[in-house]
């Protein structure tokens, strides 16, 4: 079972990588005005609805980008990227249906990933969760079983999934070729029902707000591209959705993700009570959770604060999402601290 | 109500225009709950003072000290710290001596009790109540007044319907929309409606936690204490919690040694399993409590499953081996310590020494002989290697027990009155040849004996396990529990709570348009004052519901 969950693995980064290629071949296929149909589109639907209802100017920071055209357009006009692509011209024919490819590779990837997880969990009885390879494996299954309901329920966010399955194959390889370790039941300091719930609703949260990451960069581009930048990174803002439906995208995964990253840090304290006889105790690991919980924190303060402007706010998104980051690598490679998780000796 | 906000596709929805930022939207309605502003005069000190309450307690404001407060938790996770690790933060003293003086000056090894990171969330939570209060108040009154007046255009709202042909019974619609559990208010020929109030008080109950949260760790370090021992198994080395038993211990700032509260513990047997791998599996330590009137009792407790006494909790930290070494001097005298032995490495490798101060005494005036003391430093392997070096345990549990001894013959400086480590000879003595080092090292398998050239002789008899455990008391746990509930709570309902509010307007209808005898026209708009992607729904289906043609009614409902 050990080596199969092992082997999987190969199989799952391989998916991505795939995937990731499909997406690249669409990205670069994918003529402007496809995907620029698709990004204009929530202003187009407000407009219809706009004249419907008779009410001027769209309904401005209230409204979400989906619903008003939801209840105004019929389905296909708003589900199908796919489907509303001329049928001529074999460059966008291709583009789509490399599109497709990636993200049915990516369902695969997902399903083996899976694989991998419960393989793992099955050689060594208890939860894959027991250290830091099996934890990123399983936050980053989390991260993909977002996309891919984000994507069920928004097709046009489809461009964004090259750097979705990037950062899967990037995430993956650092798991196996850095983290890994072999079986090992827990030791007796993780032998606890909130060790399972503290460690699962981490990895959810961190699955999440790893996923809310790409919509905020996203966005940042997209802002710049919109603003007249053209340099390197704001060029690729060219084919991404509007920055608009970035933003809110960016919020609400954030908005999702944090009170369950609030509710994991709040079962971390009751564990560590139990096993060390304080709830918080400044360790490494606790510190850096308590950085990310006030970066975010301030997030969505920024976003609530008119006076400040929605890159502004973004930027503290993606700052959260790099105190996460030292969180997950950084202190255990770097600090020693009381969370028996490296792994790395 | 200004449309021109909602279009411009910035802000917290609803935030009438022109109010200063710091203020909460008014939810009383569109006259705000604006402050009389600049226009009596007030005095320059005063007037400073007020403003800087203002800037403080700004949105603005409350981001910087978050990000401040982020950016000033960094250094505790770089730099050892006191409270955490004492003995990280000594060899950090050693390793850099000409860094450490200005960094401890300015709090580096104390970072989450110094004065920058205590004045960042004094200032933060100053802000948070100068915030909140008003706000709060606000609050307290919008939930008693009724939904604010229609404004005069409804079709400038985000959302707005025109029913011709209506019945024209505003009572109706009020009675639907209180069915729908809105809040309603009939104003002549205008029923005004508002929803979700729920948002506001838990982003109320969210910040009001915060301070809950605050307080509980406040009291926590008031009137909490805690200590740290080694406690050796067997009766004679039980302990009674007072505070001269503890290695290490810290009382918060109100309490008093005489306030521990009284308990005996004794370690009765400690058992631990372990993987094939040396990975410990399971711990369990075994006691026998004595507290209070009661009989004492047996009670077990392990790591994650801490014992509970009245009045504190006794958490298992670590455990390891103390040899059992019985001395016999020139005198024939027998003497035996079960000192323990720190252990230095997963495989539980134990060093430690074995100090006999009071042997080879004069046999006539019993005194003491300062240079016959004798000691042993040693290394205990629960699992030895079957040939040398021995100096690696193989496994952490006892396969193959061995002590590697290395006796010492001398003044010990015990009665210099400076404490030394008890697991380390003074190698001050040593040097300076007061203490002298006999023959080599000898390792002994248990029940062996090693005679010295003097005759006398040392047995090592077997082990007995000890525990590292920490006795504590936090009253301010249940506080922050119930606190960190609530927040989660307040942070849920504010984040997916809607605020939203609906207006329906009667006029006359044109007579040309009357088909039926109904001769009302119904006009109405709707506001969300959030985000909410499901309001045009919800909306369509509040039109459809105040339709006076029944039919319709139930075919959308
Ligand atoms: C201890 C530090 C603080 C933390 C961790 C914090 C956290 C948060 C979070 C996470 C939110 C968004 C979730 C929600 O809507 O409830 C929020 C909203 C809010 N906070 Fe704070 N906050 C803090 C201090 C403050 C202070 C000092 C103020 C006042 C200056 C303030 C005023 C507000 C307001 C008005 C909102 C609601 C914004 C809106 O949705 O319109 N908070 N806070």
């Amino acid at each position: 079972m050990a080596a199969l969950s092992d082997q999987l693995l190969v199989v799952a980064i391989l998916c991505y990588l795939l995937a990731m290629i499909c997406h690249a071949v669409e990205y670069a296929f994918g003529t402007r005005s496809v995907i620029g149909r698709a990004a204009a589109r929530p202003e187009r639907a407000r407009v219809l609805v706009g004249a419907g209802v008779g009410a001027a100017g769209g309904t401005g920071p209230a409204d979400e980008p989906g619903p008003v055209a939801d209840t105004a357009l019929p389905d296909t006009a708003l589900s199908g990227s796919d489907a509303s692509v001329p049928a001529g011209g074999s460059g966008p024919y291709r583009a789509v249906l490399a599109g497709r490819t990636a993200v049915a590779l990516t369902g695969l990837a997902a399903l083996v990933h899976l694989a991998v997880l419960v393989t793992r969990g099955i050689a060594a009885e208890r939860m894959p969760w027991g250290n830091m390879y099996e934890y990123l494996l399983s936050v980053t299954f989390v991260g993909v079983v977002g996309w891919l309901v984000l994507l069920y329920r928004r097709p046009t966010l489809r461009h964004l999934g090259l750097f979705v399955a990037l950062a899967m194959v990037l995430l993956l390889a650092v798991a196996g070729l850095l983290l890994y370790v072999p079986i090992v039941p827990l030791v007796p300091a993780l032998d606890s029902y909130w060790f399972v719930v503290h460690v699962a609703t981490i990895a959810v949260s961190s699955g999440i707000l790893l996923l809310g990451a790409v919509p905020a960069v996203m966005y940042l581009i997209r802002h710049g591209h919109d603003q007249g930048k053209r340099s390197f990174p704001y060029s690729l803002g060219a084919r991404v959705p509007a920055a608009d439906t970035l933003e809110r995208l960016t919020f609400r995964l954030h908005a999702f993700a944090f009170p369950i990253f609030t509710f994991a840090v709040m079962a971390g304290a009751v564990w560590a009570e139990a096993a060390w006889g304080r709830y918080w105790g400044w360790d490494p690991k606790e510190i850096w959770a308590f950085i990310s919980w006030v970066v975010y924190a301030g997030y969505l303060h920024a976003r609530a604060t008119p006076s400040v402007k929605r890159p502004v706010a973004t930027w503290i998104a993606v700052l959260g999402f790099l105190t996460m980051q030292m969180n997950l690598y950084g202190v255990n490679i770097f600090f020693e601290g009381l969370h028996s998780y490296g792994g790395l000796d | 109500m200004s449309i021109e906000q909602h279009g411009r596709g910035t802000g917290s929805a609803g935030a009438p225009t022109g109010v200063a930022e710091a203020e909460p939207p008014a939810p009383g309605g569109p006259a705000g709950g604006g402050r009389p502003s600049g226009v009596r005069r007030t005095p320059l000190p005063l007037a400073l003072l007020r403003n800087s309450w203002r800037q403080l307690t700004s949105m603005r404001t409350a981001l910087i000290l978050l990000f401040l407060l982020a950016l000033a938790a960094i250094p505790g996770s770089v730099l050892p710290q006191r409270n955490i690790n004492i003995e990280n933060v000594n060899r950090f003293a050693a390793e850099h001596p000409d860094l450490f003086p200005a960094l401890d000056r300015l709090g580096g090894f104390d970072v989450y009790a110094s004065p920058w990171f205590s004045a960042i969330y004094v200032l933060l939570f100053t802000s948070l109540v100068g915030c909140i209060l008003p706000r709060l108040r606000d609050h307290l009154r919008a939930l008693r007044a009724a939904p604010p007046p229609a404004p005069k255009r409804l079709d400038r709202l985000p959302r707005h319907a025109v029913l011709t042909d209506h019945d024209g019974d505003l009572a109706r619609i009020a009675a639907a929309l209180r069915g729908r559990r809105w809040r309603v208010a009939v104003r002549g020929d205008t029923v005004s409606a508002e929803k979700g109030y729920l948002k506001e008080t838990g982003n109320l109950l969210f910040h009001l936690s915060l301070l809950g949260v605050l307080l509980g760790v406040g009291l926590g370090s008031w009137y909490g204490w805690h200590g740290n021992l080694l406690l050796v198994a067997g009766p004679e080395n039980a302990y009674c919690n007072t505070l001269q038993q503890y290695a290490e211990s810290e009382l918060g700032h109100r309490v008093d040694a005489a306030d521990l509260p009284p308990f005996c513990l004794e370690l009765t047997d400690f058992t631990a399993t372990f993987l094939p791998s040396g990975q410990p599996e399971s711990f369990r330590a075994e006691t026998i409590v004595e507290q209070g009137d009661r009989a004492p009792y047996r009670a077990s407790f392990s790591v994650n499953d801490p014992l509970r006494l009245d009045g504190a909790s006794v958490y298992l930290l670590g455990h390891g081996y103390a040899p059992i070494l019985r001395y016999t001097d020139r005198n024939g005298v027998s003497q035996t310590s079960d000192e323990a032995f720190l252990s230095i490495d997963g495989n539980l490798t134990s060093e430690g020494v074995a100090a006999f101060p009071d042997v080879n005494l004069d046999p006539v005036t019993g005194a003491r002989n300062p240079d016959l003391q004798v000691a042993f430093e040693g290394l205990y392997l629960p699992t030895a290697p079957d040939s040398p070096p021995f100096t690696r345990s193989m496994y952490p549990a006892e396969r193959s027990p061995a002590v590697m001894l290395f006796a010492y013959r001398g003044n010990l400086g015990m009665d210099a009155g400076i404490p030394g480590s008890v697991y380390r000879l003074d190698q001050r003595q040593v040097s300076s040849g007061r203490l002298t080092q006999i023959g080599e090292g000898k390792l002994l398998r248990p029940g062996e004996k090693w005679t010295l050239d003097d005759g006398t002789s040392v047995e090592f008899l077997g082990t007995r396990q000890y525990v590292t455990i920490s006795a504590r008391y936090d009253p301010g746990e249940r506080i922050v529990l119930i606190s960190s509930a609530l927040l989660l709570v307040g942070l849920m309902t504010s984040l997916f709570g809607r605020r939203r509010r609906v207006w329906f307007r009667l006029s006359p209808a044109p007579a040309d348009t009357t088909t039926t005898g109904r001769s009302s026209l119904l006009e109405i708009g709707g506001l969300p004052r959030t985000e909410y992607a499901g309001f045009a729904d919800e909306f369509d289906r509040l039109v459809a519901a105040t339709r006076p043609d029944p039919a319709t009614e139930e075919g959308t409902d």
